[in-house]
C-alpha cells in the first residue's frame, strides 16, 4: 500500500512572534521552525501502518528547499520517499491552495492512505486533511485516537464534546492524527545513516490563486496588570471580595 | 433576500448554545439565515432556531448513522439550492470536522475559529486567532461561499425572530460511519462550554492531588475541571481536559489556575477568558502576568478555603 504523511514546518511553539513591517505577515527573522506537533503523530502512525500492512511510505511537504532538514529526519525514522512542493511563498499560501497542490501530487503517487496532523499549529486551521479528502473524493476521519486498519478499510475513534465517537470507513481514505495515537519514535543511528544517502524530491506544486487576502496581522491586546490579593488561605476573603464586587462573576 | 447556511448541532432538538452563537453572527450580517439540522428529534428544534433568528429550517432526514461527509455533502448542496452566499458553523469538533470538507466540495477557502465575522456590501471579513492567539489576523474572503467555524463564547444569540419555514431533505449518505458515542460519565461539562474552568498543574502533586480542583469545581456548579500539559502527560487527567497550543482553547467567565505554572503554550489556551485567578506558591511564577487576581501559596491550604468560600456565597444567592 502506497502511504503518504503530509508534514509542515512551523514555528516552535514557545516562539515569539512579531508583525512584520507590512503589517500583514509575521516576521520570520529569528522564528526556528520544526514539524507541527501533531504532523509527527501522522508520520509514526505512516510507518506503524506499514509495518502492519506492508508498502512503503512517502512524506509530503509544501515548502520551500530548507524542509530538507525535517524531511531527512522523517527518512530517518523509516520512511521511503521524501517530496518536497517548492513554493518560496509557501508561507503565505491559504489552505485550499495548499490542499490542491497536495491533492494533485497524491493522485500522481497513487497513493491509497494518507495521514496528516490534526492541526498544523500555526494557522490553527484544522482544513487541509478534510479539504484534501473532498478534493480526492476518499473517506476522511479526523482526530484520530485510535486506529485499527486492514487493507480495505478500518474503524477510528475521536474525541467530541459528547464523549469518544466510533467510526467505520472504506480505504481510500484520509486520517488526521491526534494526540494519544501514538508515541513517535526516535530515529537509530542506523536511520540516520541511511537516510543521509536518500534523495529528497523537489517539484513544483500547481500553481493556484490564493482566495483569501490578508488585511492585518496584530498582536492581542495585552491583558491589564492583574494584582497578587495576598498570601495563603488567608487571602481568600479578599479573592472572593474582588470577584464579587470588582469582576462581578460570582 | 440573500442567504447563509448555518448548521447547527443539537441533542434531541434542543440546539447547542455554540450554534446558536453562530446563527446569532449570521443573523448580524442582516442576511437571512437558514438552518441546517440533522439527526434524531432534528425537527423539533425549529422553534427555538426560529427564535433564534433562523429565517428558514433544512431537515435532513434519512441515514440511520451520522456521517461526516454525507453531511458535508448535505451542506454543500443546501447552500447551491438557496444560492446562499455563506457557511458557518460553531468551531466545535463537529464544525471543525465540517469545515474543510465542505469548502472542498465548494472550492472555497476555509476560515476556521472566527472571532469576529463581519458582511459589508457582499463581502465577507473575519478576524482569527493564529499560532495559538499569539497574533490575530484580519482577512477578507474572495471565495464565491465564505466558509467560516466560529468560536465559542464570542457572539451573541439572536432572539425575537418569527417562525421559519420547514423543508425536509433526504440525506445523500457518505462513506463515514459514526458507528456508536460512548457518552462521559454524569454528563460533564466539557472545558470549551463551561462558564467557569477550574484547573490543575504539576503543583498538585499526583493525581489523587485533583480532588481539592474537583470540589472547587463542583462549588461553582457550572464548572469543568482542565489540565496542564504535565499532567496529561502524567497520566492524571485525561486528554480531553487539556487546555492550551496542543489542548483545547477556551475563554470561559472566569478561569482558576492551580499549580500551574503558565508556559506560553498554557497561556495559549486561556489567555482570552474574562477572567484569570491563578493559585500557584511561586510568586515570581509566569501566571501571575496574565492573572487578574492571585493568591500566592500552598493550593492545598487556599483551595478548600476557597471551596468553602464559594460553597457560603452561592447557598446566599
Ligand atoms: C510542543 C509543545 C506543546 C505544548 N502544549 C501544551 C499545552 O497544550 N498545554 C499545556 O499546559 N502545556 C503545554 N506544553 C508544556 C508546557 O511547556 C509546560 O511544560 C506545562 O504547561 C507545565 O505544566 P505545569 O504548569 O502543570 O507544570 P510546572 O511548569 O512544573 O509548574 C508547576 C507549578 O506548580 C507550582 N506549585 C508547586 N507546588 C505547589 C503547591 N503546593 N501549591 C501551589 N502551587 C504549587 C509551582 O510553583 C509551579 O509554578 C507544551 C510544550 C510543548 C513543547
Amino acid at each position: 500500500m502506497k502511504i503518504i504523511a503530509c508534514v509542515k514546518r512551523v514555528p516552535l511553539t514557545d516562539a515569539l512572534v512579531k508583525v512584520s513591517a507590512d503589517g500583514a505577515s509575521i516576521d520570520p527573522t529569528g522564528l526556528v521552525y520544526s514539524l507541527s506537533f501533531y504532523d509527527d503523530l501522522a508520520v509514526e502512525e505512516a510507518l506503524k501502518t506499514k509495518e502492519k500492512l506492508g508498502g512503503e511510505v512517502t512524506v509530503l511537504t509544501l515548502g520551500a528547499s530548507d524542509a530538507s532538514k525535517e524531511l531527512r529526519e522523517c527518512l530517518a525514522k523509516g520512511a521511503d520517499h521524501a517530496t518536497i512542493l517548492l513554493d518560496p511563498a509557501w508561507a503565505a499560501r491559504d489552505a485550499r491552495s495548499t490542499a490542491k497542490a497536495l491533492a494533485t501530487r497524491i493522485l500522481e503517487l497513487g497513493a491509497e492512505l494518507v495521514f496528516c496532523g490534526r492541526v498544523a499549529t500555526d494557522r490553527d486551521q484544522s482544513a487541509v486533511g478534510t479539504m484534501l479528502s473532498s478534493y480526492l473524493g476518499w473517506s476522511c476521519v479526523t482526530d484520530v485516537t485510535k486506529l485499527e486498519l486492514t487493507a480495505t478499510g478500518g474503524t477510528a475513534e475521536r474525541e467530541t464534546e459528547a464523549g469518544i465517537e466510533t467510526l467505520a470507513f472504506s480505504l481510500p481514505a484520509v486520517i488526521t492524527c491526534d494526540k494519544g495515537l501514538n508515541e513517535p519514535r526516535l530515529a537509530g543511528l542506523k536511520g540516520i545513516m541511511a537516510a543521509k544517502k536518500k534523495t529528497i524530491d523537489e517539484t513544483k506544486p500547481v500553481d493556484i490563486e490564493s482566495a483569501v487576502k490578508v488585511l492585518k496581522v496584530e498582536l492581542p491586546a495585552a491583558r491589564k496588570a492583574g494584582r497578587i490579593v495576598g498570601q495563603g488561605a488567608a487571602a481568600v476573603p479578599a479573592l472572593m471580595d474582588a470577584l464579587r464586587n470588582e469582576a462581578k462573576v460570582l | 433576500m440573500t442567504s447563509i447556511l448555518v448548521f447547527v448541532e443539537h441533542r434531541d432538538g434542543t440546539p447547542r448554545r455554540a450554534s446558536l452563537e453562530a446563527l446569532g453572527a449570521a443573523a448580524a450580517t442582516g442576511l437571512a439565515p437558514i438552518a441546517l439540522v440533522t439527526g434524531p428529534g432534528a425537527a423539533q428544534a425549529a422553534a427555538p432556531l426560529s427564535a433564534a433568528g433562523a429565517k428558514k429550517l433544512v431537515v435532513i432526514t434519512g441515514g440511520d448513522h451520522y456521517s461526516p461527509d454525507g453531511t458535508a455533502a448535505d451542506i454543500a448542496a443546501a447552500v447551491g439550492a438557496h444560492a446562499a452566499v455563506a457557511f458557518v458553523a460553531a468551531a466545535s469538533s463537529a464544525g471543525k470536522d465540517l469545515l474543510g470538507r465542505v469548502a472542498g466540495l465548494l472550492d472555497c477557502a476555509p476560515l476556521a475559529d472566527c472571532t469576529t465575522f463581519t458582511c459589508s456590501g457582499g463581502v465577507f471579513t473575519v478576524q482569527r486567532p493564529i499560532l495559538a492567539g499569539k497574533a490575530l489576523v484580519t482577512v477578507q474572503s474572495q471565495s464565491k461561499v465564505c466558509c467560516a467555524t466560529l468560536r465559542s463564547n464570542t457572539f451573541a444569540v439572536a432572539t425575537g425572530g418569527g417562525a421559519a419555514e420547514v423543508t425536509t431533505v433526504a440525506t445523500k449518505g457518505g462513506k463515514v460511519k459514526v458507528t456508536g458515542v460512548a457518552a462521559k460519565g454524569d454528563a460533564k461539562l466539557d472545558v470549551k462550554e463551561a462558564a467557569v474552568v477550574v484547573s490543575g498543574g504539576r503543583g498538585l502533586r499526583e493525581a489523587a492531588g485533583f480532588k481539592i480542583v474537583e470540589d472547587l469545581a463542583a462549588a461553582f456548579g457550572n464548572a469543568a475541571v482542565g489540565a496542564s500539559r504535565a499532567v496529561v502527560d502524567s497520566h492524571w487527567r485525561p486528554h480531553s481536559e487539556q487546555v492550551g497550543q496542543t489542548g483545547k482553547t477556551v475563554a470561559p467567565q472566569l478561569y482558576v489556575a492551580v499549580g500551574i505554572s503558565g508556559a506560553i503554550q498554557h497561556l495559549a489556551g486561556m489567555r482570552t477568558s474574562k477572567v484569570i485567578v491563578a493559585i500557584n506558591k511561586d510568586a515570581a511564577a509566569p501566571i501571575f502576568k496574565v492573572a487578574d487576581y492571585g493568591i500566592v501559596g500552598d493550593a492545598f491550604e487556599v483551595l478548600p478555603a476557597l471551596t468553602e468560600a464559594v460553597k457560603q456565597a452561592k447557598a446566599a444567592n
